[in-house]
């Protein structure tokens, strides 16, 4: 039968959709990266969004406040030469491959340091030395692209792979499904992780997609998929190496990130489509840094002080990023005519 | 020192909010991430939270405070170590908040006389020289073969691809099949699967697998069975390959071909028979050929394959099979952004491009028996477009006529109008005239088809009328 073909599992245990069981605790120092790392990317999108309440970031600004689990626990699955790729919601993903926070902020405020010389913004910065290719503001744009990635280390034969970030707002563009379709006919090296905030702008994923499950929107093509709880970085990286491992041995995979975005879709969104009570219940229940954190104190791998300092390195990590992105000159004029083509 | 809460824009449009009330304190603990205070803005309420952790302070701006503008001060939040005294000093002492506005304004270049202000780039193109380039495309003496237009593209690609491994073509039947119009025949078994590959039926996913393939630095060469499907394609052609390199601040760009046939062909109706080169034509980012010949078929594919620029290459089916004389060379290339002169003469310019060249041909030819000398200017480039050789004929001819198998309106002839308004004015003797498609979808009637394309006919009546002749 053709459904024996796929291998749709589910991670879903006892304690509810998406929750992981309980595994080993990896290392100190592990755990402190993943904490460190999901520390930057909060902070960093908290300055952001105070720099854009003062004007000094205009347009849309997406920020990746309640996700930072799924960036940070799949980067450390990937190896270097591996690509990533992802949407609009990006200034997480950039930072979670090792991306300048002072450059990413200056392309916010559109400077000249900015990683596109403050000509892309929010949306659009890429680093080819992080293997980072956006950064993508068309939905699911990236999924495409993503599998043409794959198939570069395909031609080549350089043994990388391609995580390809979207949303569940993109799981319901037709080129999704052309991609899936010629990712597994071709058996493209490739993760799909699908980033399900719940919320595809203000319309709730039930509104807005048929079927159960989005993790098993591969099955029709033979490619597996896999749910993990997007709270939780020890399960999305425990996740991360088992589908990285499949995509490089065995072509595509989908991973479903259950995940939440507490802040609005963009800054000019008051997130009127759902409860207080929900948002509430996600930051205090089932917040990625401070779940990491309980873990860590009671497990005695650190203490209140060595996390303290922690926060302020960040601190100032994100203001030292504040101040770099105001200082730095916006572009100066005759940049308008550069880029645009590459002179032979 | 206490921290200030700014009044904050909380949409790219909004310059003032009404506070509608605060959900904190004076003295209460804040936590980043903490909801403090609800504001209206033009669109919606929205809530405030705290980036800062302390004491909120002082209230400087209370409940129902309406007309509030972007980044006043709105609260004080103490530190940790911080008590009330220092609200004191510090209240008074708080620079005053810039306005959102501020940056952009102060920034702003006096724009009056700035060359980045001009439609055309920095650098106004240099004065229309009298003289063209005498340095011939062909080495004299080259030897030719009859090759058709089909033939030169295959030869144009398999060279390409002979000499760079990274580039590889893609598209629907181009390798089992042999191509749906044979233009790809023989590749797939001298260069394998690996590298001729087939697709689905799916224009919008291989077209952005293959710019994702550019941008990863392989080259590309996406062959759409017509330039009609390419639509399903177009936005990937255009906010994923035009766009990316402008958009990265020149970090990355995307080196590949989309290539295939385009215009009508013969009786395969209006969704089968449609002309995009002035479509593409509009974008910057993009490179647009549309050769004639089949010696600039070839040399104008081998250089859009090297060209580290996404390009739009526009063939005609009609043309496919059609045979012209190619140089014998080994690396035959031509220069991409440069038209060639078919045929001199003195009374009247008539440009044209891609299957229009023959019908402008043959209207010189007619032409000539009534002794008007045309001179018959191939674009051969779209984007960008030589309007240089278009102006140093038209400064001989004082006349021009623009002959498109597309739409009039916004057109290459509309295009070519304003250049001679801008370039040529004086040297102007008639208004400049265009021959195109009619304004309708492509009729399926065989009689019907005929008149809604460019006929000879139209070019020579159109040609006399700007010499006023009848």
């Amino acid at each position: 039968m053709a459904t024996e073909r796929t291998s749709t599992r589910s991670r879903r245990g006892a304690s509810g959709r998406g929750q992981s069981k309980k595994t080993a605790l990896p290392d100190a120092d592990t755990l402190l990266a993943y904490y460190r790392e999901m520390l930057l990317l909060r902070r960093f999108e908290e300055k952001a969004g105070q720099l854009y309440g003062m004007g000094l970031i205009g347009g849309f600004c997406h920020l990746y406040i309640g996700q930072e689990a799924v960036a940070t626990g799949i980067q450390h699955a990937l190896e270097p030469g591996d690509t990533v790729i992802t949407g609009y919601r990006d200034h997480g993903h950039m930072l979670a491959t090792g991306m300048d926070p002072k450059r990413v902020m200056a392309e916010l405020t559109g400077r000249i340091d900015g990683y596109s010389k403050g000509k892309g913004g929010s949306m659009h910065m890429f680093a080819r030395d992080k293997g980072f290719f956006g950064g993508h503001g068309i939905v699911a744009g990236q999924v495409p692209l993503g599998a043409g990635l794959a198939f570069a280390h395909k031609y080549r034969e350089d043994g990388g792979i391609t995580v390809c970030y979207f949303g569940d707002g993109a799981t319901n563009q037709g080129q999704v499904y052309e991609t899936f379709n010629m990712a597994a006919l071709w058996s493209l090296p490739i993760v799909f992780v699908i980033e399900n905030n719940r919320y595809g702008m203000g319309t709730s994923q039930k509104r807005a997609a048929a079927g159960q499950h989005l993790y098993e929107r591969g099955v029709a093509y033979g490619i597996p998929g896999e749910e993990v709880d997007g709270m939780d970085v020890l399960a999305v990286r425990d996740a991360a190496d088992k589908a990285t491992a499949h995509a490089r041995k065995d072509g595509p995979i989908i991973l479903e990130a259950l995940t939440y975005r507490y802040r609005g879709h963009s800054m000019s969104d008051p997130a009127k489509y759902r409860t207080k009570d929900e948002v509430q219940e996600m930051r205090e229940q089932r917040d990625p840094i401070e779940q990491l954190k309980k873990k860590m104190v009671d497990a005695e791998v650190t203490d209140e002080d060595q996390l303290k300092a922690m926060d302020r390195d960040i601190r100032e990590i994100v203001n030292e990023s504040a101040r770099f992105a105001q200082d730095s000159p916006e572009p100066d004029p005759a940049e308008l005519w550069t880029d645009v083509l590459v002179e032979a | 020192m206490p921290i200030e809460i700014l009044m904050p824009a909380l949409s790219p449009t909004m310059t003032e909010g009404t506070l509608a009330r605060w959900l904190k304190s004076e003295g209460d603990e804040v936590t980043a991430g903490d909801v403090i205070a609800e504001i209206e803005t033009d669109k919606a309420t929205m809530e405030v939270e705290a980036v800062d952790e302390g004491k909120l302070g002082r209230i400087l701006v209370p409940d129902g405070s309406e007309h509030v503008a972007v980044n006043t001060p709105i609260a004080l939040i103490l530190a940790e170590g911080e008590d009330a005294t220092a609200l004191e000093t510090d209240g008074k002492n708080a620079p005053a908040p810039k306005s959102a506005a501020e940056p952009q304004a102060a920034a702003a270049p006096d724009t009056k006389d700035d060359p980045a202000r001009s439609s055309e780039g920095p650098s106004l193109p240099a004065e229309p020289r009298a003289e063209a380039d005498d340095v011939p495309e062909v080495p004299d003496g080259t030897e030719m073969t009859r090759l058709t237009v089909r033939e030169a593209l295959r030869d144009a690609m398999a060279e390409e691809m002979r000499a760079d491994d990274r580039v590889f073509v893609m598209g629907e039947e181009v390798a089992e099949y042999q191509g749906a119009y044979k233009v790809t025949q023989g590749l797939l078994e001298e260069f394998s699967a690996r590298r001729v590959i087939d697709t689905p039926i799916t224009e919008y996913g291989f077209a952005g697998l293959g710019v994702g393939a550019a941008m990863a630095g392989l080259r590309p060469i996406v062959e759409f069975m017509t330039w009609n499907f390419a639509m399903q394609a177009i936005d990937h052609i255009i906010n994923s390959a035009a766009k990316t390199l402008y958009m990265a601040g020149g970090e990355l760009g995307s080196p590949i071909v989309f290539r295939g046939p385009n215009g009508a062909a013969a009786r395969v109706a209006a969704q089968h028979s449609q002309e995009y080169s002035t479509w593409y034509g509009h974008c910057p980012g993009l490179k647009v050929v549309a050769p004639y010949s089949a010696a600039d078929a070839k040399g104008l594919l081998k250089a859009a394959i090297r060209d580290p620029n996404p390009v739009v290459f526009l063939e005609n089916e009609i043309l496919y099979g059609q045979s012209f004389d190619v140089p014998v060379l080994d690396d035959f290339t031509l220069p991409i952004g440069k038209a060639k002169v078919l045929r001199p003469g003195k009374d009247v310019t008539i440009t044209a491009f891609s299957l229009m060249c023959a019908r402008a041909l043959e209207a010189a030819e007619a032409l000539a028996g009534e002794g008007i000398e045309a001179e018959v200017i191939d674009l051969r480039t779209i984007r960008p477009l030589d309007s240089a050789t278009v102006v140093r004929s038209v400064m001989k001819t004082n006349r021009l006529v623009s002959v498109e198998e597309g739409w009039p309106r916004f057109g290459m002839g509309a295009e070519l109008a304003m250049v001679m308004m801008e370039d040529a004015f004086d040297h102007l003797d008639a208004p400049v005239a265009r021959v195109t498609g009619k304004d309708v979808p492509m009729p399926y009637a065989a009689n019907l088809e005929q008149l809604a394309l460019p006929q000879v006919p139209d070019v020579v009546e159109a040609a006399k009328a700007v010499c006023y002749r009848s």
